[in-house]
C-alpha cells in the first residue's frame, strides 16, 4: 500500500487533531480538534473506498461517522457547558481535581 | 450418713452447685441468698462427719484424665482422715462466718456477690483438701487464691483494697510458681503426680531430687501460709471484710500451706534438709511476727500478725516431724482465731473503727463480744484448760525435742503472744471508752457464731487424742515441764501487758522510738521489698519500654509507615490531574507499542 497524496493529507490532519487535543488549553478548542481527527478518518474512509473501487460501503461509513460526529459534538458541548458551570473555567489545565 | 463417705466428691459438687445457684438466682432471692449459700459449708460438714464416723481406706478414688500413650494423669478424691478433719474445720468455720456475715454485711451492695464468692471459696477449699493428686490440688489451690483475691478486693472502689488484693495475689504466686515447678520436677522423674505415688517416689528418688521437689512445693506452702519471707501480704489482706479475714485469712486458706506440708509428709520425712528448712522458717516466722504484733495499733493487724505467728508454730511442728501436732494446732487455731476475728468484726461493726486507740471500755457495752473475745484471747495465749494450751504445748514439746533453739524461740513467741493479745484486749474492752460512737452488739446472727466458736475454743483441747488417732499417729503425753514453763511465760507476758496498758494506749507512746517504729512497720519489710524487688522491676520495665518498645519496635513500625507515605508522595507527583498529560502519555504509549509491534513483526 503506497502512500497516496490523500492518505498523506489525512495523516497530517489526524496529527494536527492529536496535537491540538493534547496541546490546546481551551475545552472548546480541544473538542474541535477531536472533530478534526474524526474528519480525517472520514476522508480516509472515502478515499480508501474510492481506491478499492467499491461503491457504497465507505461512503455509507463516512455518512454514519458524520452523524456520529454531530451527536458527539452535541454531547461534548453539553459536557463543556456543565463543566464550565461547575468548575467555573474552561481551561483544561485548571481542571485538576483528580490530582493525587 | 455413712453413704456419704463413699461419695466425698459430693463435698465439691454441692457447694459448686450452690455457688452457681446463688450467683444466678441471687437477684431474685435478695437477702435470702445467704441461707442458700450456707448449704455449701453444710455439705462439707456432712461429708466430713460421715468420713470421720465410717471406716476409711485411705485410698483414693480416681478416674483417668489425660491419656498420652502409656503415661496418664488421674484425678480423684482422697477421703482420708486428714481430709475429713479439714472438711469439718472448713465447714464449721465457713458456716459460722456466713451466719455472722448476715449481720455484718447487711446493707452492703455486693451482698449476692459476697455470698456467692464465699460458696465458691468453700468449693475450692473442699477440692483442695479432697484432691488425690497434685494437679487437682494445684487447681483448687489457685481457685482458693482467686477467691481470696476477689474477697480482699471486695470493696474494689477503695484503692487500698484493690492494691491489697493485687499484692496478695502476686506475693502468693511467687510461691505458687515454685509449687508448679516442684510438680513438674516430680512429673519429669516419676510420671506420677498422685499422692499415693508420692510415698514410693520419696523412697526411690535420689535424695537431692527429693529435697529439691520438697523445697519447691514448700515454697507454695510458704506463700499461701504467709511465712517468712512471703509473709507481708497477709496484713494488707485485712482490707477485705472482717468475716472474710476470719474465714480465709485466719482459719482455712492460710492453713492450706500447713495442710499441704502435712499431706506431703512422706516427702519431707525423706529429706532432712527440707524438714530443717520448714522448722527454721516456722520458728523464725513465729517469733518475728509475734514481735511485730506487739506494736500494731489496728486490731485486725494485731490478729493478722498473730495468725502469721501461729502458722509459724504449725510449720515448726511440721519441720520437727510432728505433723499431727501441727494439725491439732491448726484445728484449735481455726476455732479461736476465727472467734477473735469475728469478735473484732463485731467490735468494728459496733464502733465503726479498727484503731485500738479509739476503743476501750467495750466490755460493758458489748458484753457478748467481750466474753467470747476473752475466751479466744485466753485460748490464743495458751492458758489452760482452753484449747490453745493443749495444742501449743504439743507443738512446743515436739519442737523442743527436735531443736532446742527453735523450741526456745517458740516459747519466747508464746510469751509475746500473751503480751500482744492482752494488750489488744485491755485497750479494746477495758478502761474508758475513747471513741466518739455508740458501740452496740450486732444481734443474734452475730452472737451465735461467736458463741459456737467460743465453745470450740474452750473444748477443742480435748480433741488432741482423737486427732492423733485419726491421723494414725501415736498420742503424745502432755509434757508437764514444758507446759508449766509455757504457762508461766504466758502469764508473765499477759501480766506485763495488763499493767503497761492499764491507762489506755499511753504505753505505746511511752515506748516510742526507733525500735517501736521498726516493730510497727513490720521491720520495714514492705519498704525493703519495694527497694529490692519492686523498684528494680519497675526500672527494668521503664528501660524496656523506652529502649525496646518505644525506640526499637515502635520506631520500626512508624518507620515502615513513614517510608510508605514518602514513596506514595513521590509517585503521586505523576498523577497531576491534567487530562491532556495523561492523553499524551497514552499517545506515547501507543506509539511505543506500535513501534515495538512493527519491530517484532519485521
Amino acid at each position: 500500500m503506497s502512500a497516496s497524496p490523500i492518505t498523506l493529507l489525512c495523516t497530517v490532519l489526524f496529527g494536527l487533531g492529536v496535537y491540538g487535543t493534547l496541546a490546546r488549553r481551551d475545552l472548546v478548542a480541544v473538542l474541535a480538534c477531536v472533530e478534526v481527527m474524526l474528519g480525517a478518518a472520514s476522508v480516509q474512509l472515502v478515499a480508501f473506498a474510492h481506491a478499492a473501487k467499491v461503491i457504497g460501503s465507505g461512503q455509507a461509513f463516512a455518512l454514519v461517522l458524520l452523524v456520529l460526529a454531530a451527536a458527539e459534538a452535541c454531547v461534548g458541548l453539553g459536557l463543556v457547558l456543565a463543566t464550565v458551570k461547575r468548575a467555573g473555567t474552561q481551561r483544561v489545565d485548571e481542571l485538576t481535581e483528580v490530582r493525587g | 450418713m455413712t453413704a456419704l463417705a463413699f461419695a466425698p466428691w459430693l463435698a465439691v459438687a454441692t457447694p459448686f452447685a450452690v455457688t452457681v445457684l446463688a450467683a444466678v438466682l441471687g437477684r431474685f432471692l435478695g437477702r435470702g441468698v445467704a441461707w442458700l449459700a450456707m448449704l455449701a459449708p453444710l455439705s462439707l460438714l456432712a461429708v466430713g462427719v460421715s468420713l470421720l464416723t465410717s471406716p476409711r481406706t485411705g485410698h483414693a478414688v480416681t478416674v483417668p484424665w489425660l491419656l498420652q500413650g502409656t503415661t496418664r494423669v488421674t484425678v480423684g478424691v482422697l477421703g482420708d482422715g486428714l481430709a475429713a478433719l479439714m472438711l469439718v474445720v472448713v465447714g464449721v468455720v465457713a458456716l459460722m462466718v456466713m451466719l455472722f456475715s448476715v449481720g455484718y454485711m447487711a446493707g452492703d451492695d455486693g451482698y449476692t456477690r459476697y455470698f456467692a464468692l464465699l460458696a465458691l471459696f468453700t468449693t475450692a477449699m473442699s477440692g483442695l483438701v479432697l484432691s488425690a493428686d497434685l494437679v487437682v490440688l494445684l487447681g483448687a489451690w489457685e481457685l482458693v487464691g482467686a477467691c481470696s483475691y476477689l474477697l480482699i478486693g471486695f470493696w474494689y472502689r477503695r484503692p487500698s483494697a484493690a492494691a491489697a488484693a493485687l499484692k496478695a495475689f502476686l506475693v502468693t504466686h511467687v510461691g505458687d510458681a515454685g509449687m508448679l515447678l516442684g510438680i513438674a520436677l516430680l512429673w519429669s522423674r516419676t510420671r506420677d503426680v498422685s499422692l499415693d505415688g508420692l510415698r514410693s517416689a520419696a523412697a526411690s528418688l535420689p535424695p537431692g531430687v527429693t529435697t529439691a521437689i520438697a523445697l519447691l512445693l514448700l515454697l507454695g506452702a510458704i506463700g499461701k501460709s504467709a511465712q517468712f519471707p512471703l509473709h507481708f501480704w497477709l496484713p494488707d489482706a485485712m482490707e477485705g471484710p472482717t468475716p472474710v479475714s476470719a474465714l480465709i485469712h485466719a482459719a482455712t486458706m492460710v492453713a492450706a500451706g500447713v495442710f499441704l506440708v502435712a499431706r506431703l509428709q512422706p516427702l519431707f520425712q525423706a529429706s532432712p534438709t527440707a524438714s530443717g528448712v520448714v522448722l527454721a522458717v516456722g520458728a523464725f516466722t513465729a517469733l518475728m511476727a509475734a514481735t511485730i504484733a506487739v506494736a500494731q495499733s489496728d486490731i485486725k493487724k494485731v490478729l493478722a500478725y498473730s495468725t502469721i505467728s501461729q502458722l509459724g508454730f504449725m510449720f515448726a511442728a511440721l519441720g520437727a516431724g510432728a505433723w499431727q501436732a501441727a494439725m491439732f494446732h491448726l484445728v484449735t487455731h481455726a476455732a479461736f482465731k476465727a472467734l477473735l476475728f469475728l469478735g473484732a468484726g463485731s467490735v468494728i461493726h459496733g464502733t465503726g473503727t479498727q484503731e485500738l486507740s479509739e476503743m476501750g471500755g467495750l466490755a460493758r457495752k458489748m458484753p457478748v463480744t467481750a466474753v467470747t473475745w476473752l475466751v479466744g484471747a485466753l485460748a490464743l495465749a495458751g492458758i489452760p484448760p482452753l484449747a490453745g494450751f493443749w495444742s501449743k504445748d504439743a507443738v512446743i514439746a515436739s519442737v523442743l525435742r527436735g531443736s532446742p533453739l527453735a523450741g526456745v524461740a517458740l516459747l519466747l513467741a508464746s510469751m509475746l503472744t500473751a503480751f500482744y493479745i492482752t494488750r489488744a484486749t485491755r485497750l479494746a474492752f477495758f478502761g474508758a471508752y475513747r471513741g466518739g460512737g455508740h458501740p452496740h452488739e450486732g444481734g443474734w446472727v452475730m452472737a451465735v457464731p461467736l458463741g459456737v466458736l467460743a465453745l470450740g475454743a474452750v473444748f477443742l483441747g480435748a480433741a488432741g487424742k482423737p486427732i492423733e488417732h485419726l491421723l494414725l499417729g501415736t498420742p503424745e503425753p502432755i509434757e508437764t515441764g514444758v507446759a508449766a514453763i509455757a504457762v508461766v511465760l504466758a502469764l508473765v507476758g499477759a501480766g506485763l501487758a495488763w499493767r503497761r496498758y492499764a491507762s489506755g494506749p499511753v504505753g505505746d507512746e511511752l515506748a516510742g522510738g526507733r525500735v517501736w517504729d521498726a516493730l510497727k512497720s513490720g521491720y520495714a519489710f514492705d519498704a525493703a521489698v519495694m527497694r529490692a524487688v519492686v523498684a528494680p522491676v519497675l526500672a527494668l520495665a521503664g528501660v524496656s519500654y523506652e529502649r525496646a518498645d518505644r525506640d526499637a519496635i515502635d520506631a520500626a513500625a512508624e518507620g515502615v509507615g513513614r517510608g510508605a507515605r514518602g514513596l506514595g508522595a513521590l509517585l503521586a507527583r505523576l498523577q497531576s490531574g491534567d487530562a491532556q498529560w495523561y492523553g499524551a502519555l497514552i499517545g506515547a504509549g501507543v506509539v511505543l507499542l506500535a513501534a515495538a509491534a512493527l519491530w517484532a513483526g519485521r
